[in-house]
């Protein structure tokens, strides 16, 4: 059975001067359980608008969300978000950060602290336990983020452009040590990116978005094994693929621009 | 010298020591030197060393002390009790959109009422004795306070609340564990702000309606014309001022180390 479902999900806006934009239309897909399925589409494609319908933050204009068969009614702790923006909370050590979720849940200090240490670990920062958010860069900010999520043990981690911040480097190192974190935790994720090359990197499968309105455009397996290694980026097989995206992708982009500039001629 | 000038850079802390004290001696160096010209009579322009033998006089018969003492009290009570209010208030009214819909439009109201022209108001109600004076102090800040607050907490990262939401938390866990955090370091400027202000309605309060405090020292000094007391009386409000300034944000660093602001 599907861990995670998608059904007919489509969601529609009220701008400020009265026109209704319909941001998603009829988005369904199944994720199945530890799999990795990545959003790929443009900037304004309504990827993080799927993405918060699904963690319950937004609510859609119609269709629905089920995780594990029952229907999704709002946010909660089964489907941890790790967000674009920094969002550790500043007041709380890093310790403190990755127990908030299992302090809600009342679970016993000492369990909670040796869970926490676990993924501090996992995410390699040991010996920052106590250090504040402050004193931290943006790369280890959002390494916390995947830490505090974690440790929160979702059925599904959903990741919003969770690199989105950081420069190239840190971005391919990050990808690589979130690939290692979820073989250990065998999660599900869904994953959502601009960034053709993180999505296949990463993904399983990979769901290709048109924009406005969105919907699912193509639907890509990566046949590559696990794990994933960084010379996989230059083998054919890779390449192709990322061809094959790009080329979707831009046609995309070419017809959001024909769009804006029909906008502007009226 | 062109280093000391780009926008935002730091400067050398021996030239930002010097910079400082130069500002402080040019001041009271002027002061010397135009009291001692002789241009200036010294009935209106008395010389630092009138007002310090004054400064020891008033020490001298205590009553000093008093007016200070008078004065620190109707400053705290005005100003604790406007800030205790107004903070959890103000951290409602900035996250419940009904709770600001009741209180705004009142306090966009009083807000720009002058303090000084409810004072009148204030003696005929209250009367002369400190509860006036507490109740300026109280007008003076507590509205200001309640805004700012308001506009600190409504400022709170909507995704730092999302990602809390994400972590199973309730709309109360939400309240408690992250608006009110969230907002502490800008409540803390608030305050040190306020209580500034809070120092100058002091005044205004005491010359209205005292009988001891610094403002009441200078109102009497002006009656007789002791020009160097009423220099005494201003000193000692700014160094008070100063001194609780510093103390916030001694407060700031303590209470709030993990404040960006916290240095």
């Amino acid at each position: 059975m599907a861990r995670l479902t998608l059904d007919r999900l489509t969601m529609r806006f009220r701008t400020r001067r009265g026109e209704i934009v319909t941001a998603l239309q009829n988005i369904s897909f199944e994720i199945k359980d530890r799999e990795f399925a990545v959003l790929v589409g443009t900037s304004g494609c309504g990827k993080s608008t799927a993405l918060r319908l699904v963690a319950g933050l937004l609510r859609p204009s119609d269709g629905r969300v089920l995780l594990d068969g029952r229907a999704v009614s709002g946010p909660g702790a089964e489907r941890g978000m790790v967000f674009q923006s920094y969002t550790l909370f500043p007041w709380l050590t890093v310790q403190q950060n990755v127990e908030f979720g299992p302090r809600l849940k009342r679970i016993p200090a000492a369990d909670r602290a040796r869970a926490a240490r676990h993924y501090i670990d996992q995410v390699g920062l040991r010996g920052f336990e106590r250090v504040y958010p402050k004193e931290l860069s943006g790369g280890m900010m959002q390494r916390v983020a995947i830490a505090r999520a974690l440790a929160n043990d979702p059925e599904v981690l959903l990741m919003d452009e969770p690199f989105g911040a950081l420069d190239a480097q840190t971005r391919s190192l990050m990808g690589e040590l979130l690939l290692r974190v979820w073989g250990e935790a065998s999660k599900t994720v869904l994953f959502v990116t601009h960034d053709i090359e993180e999505a296949l990197f990463l993904g399983d499968r990979v769901f290709v978005m048109t924009a406005r309105p969105g919907r699912i455009r193509e639907e890509i397996q990566v046949p590559l094994p696990r794990p994933r290694t960084v010379d996989m980026l230059t083998s054919d097989v890779f390449v192709g693929l990322k061809r094959q995206v790009m080329s979707l992708i831009r046609e995309e982009a070419l017809r959001m621009l024909d769009a804006r500039r029909g906008d502007e001629e009226e | 010298m062109a280093g000391w000038l780009s926008p935002r850079d730091p400067i050398p802390r021996p030239v930002y020591l010097t910079a400082s004290t130069i500002t402080v001696g040019a001041i009271l160096g002027g002061w010397v030197l135009l009291a001692a010209s002789g241009l200036v009579r010294t009935d209106f322009l008395p010389t630092p060393n009138q007002v310090a033998l004054a400064g020891v006089d008033l020490l001298k018969d205590g009553s000093l002390w008093t007016h200070i003492g008078a004065s620190c009290f109707v400053v705290f009570m005005g100003f604790a009790l406007a800030s205790v209010l107004a903070v959890p208030l103000g951290i409602l009214m900035g996250t419940f959109q009904l709770v600001e819909a009741v209180i705004e439009p009142v306090t966009d109201f009083i807000r720009y009422l002058p303090v000084s022209a409810m004072v009148p108001l204030l003696v005929l109600w209250v009367g002369i004795d400190y509860e006036t004076r507490i109740a300026v102090i109280f007008i003076g800040t507590f509205f200001q306070q309640l805004v700012m607050v308001a506009d600190i907490a409504h400022h709170v990262p909507r995704d730092l609340l999302d990602v809390s939401y994400t972590l199973g938390a309730r709309r109360r866990h939400v309240v408690s564990r992250v608006l009110v955090p969230g907002t502490l370091p800008g409540v803390m400027d608030t305050l040190r702000i306020t209580l500034g202000w809070a120092w100058t309605y002091l005044v205004l309060a005491e010359i209205v309606a005292a009988n001891r405090g610094l403002g009441y020292l200078i109102l009497t000094s002006m009656r007789g014309l002791f020009t160097d007391r009423i220099f005494v009386g201003i000193l000692v409000i700014g160094l008070l001022g100063l001194i609780s300034d510093l103390i916030f944000k001694y407060l700031h660093r303590w209470l709030l180390p993990w404040s960006p602001k916290a240095g």
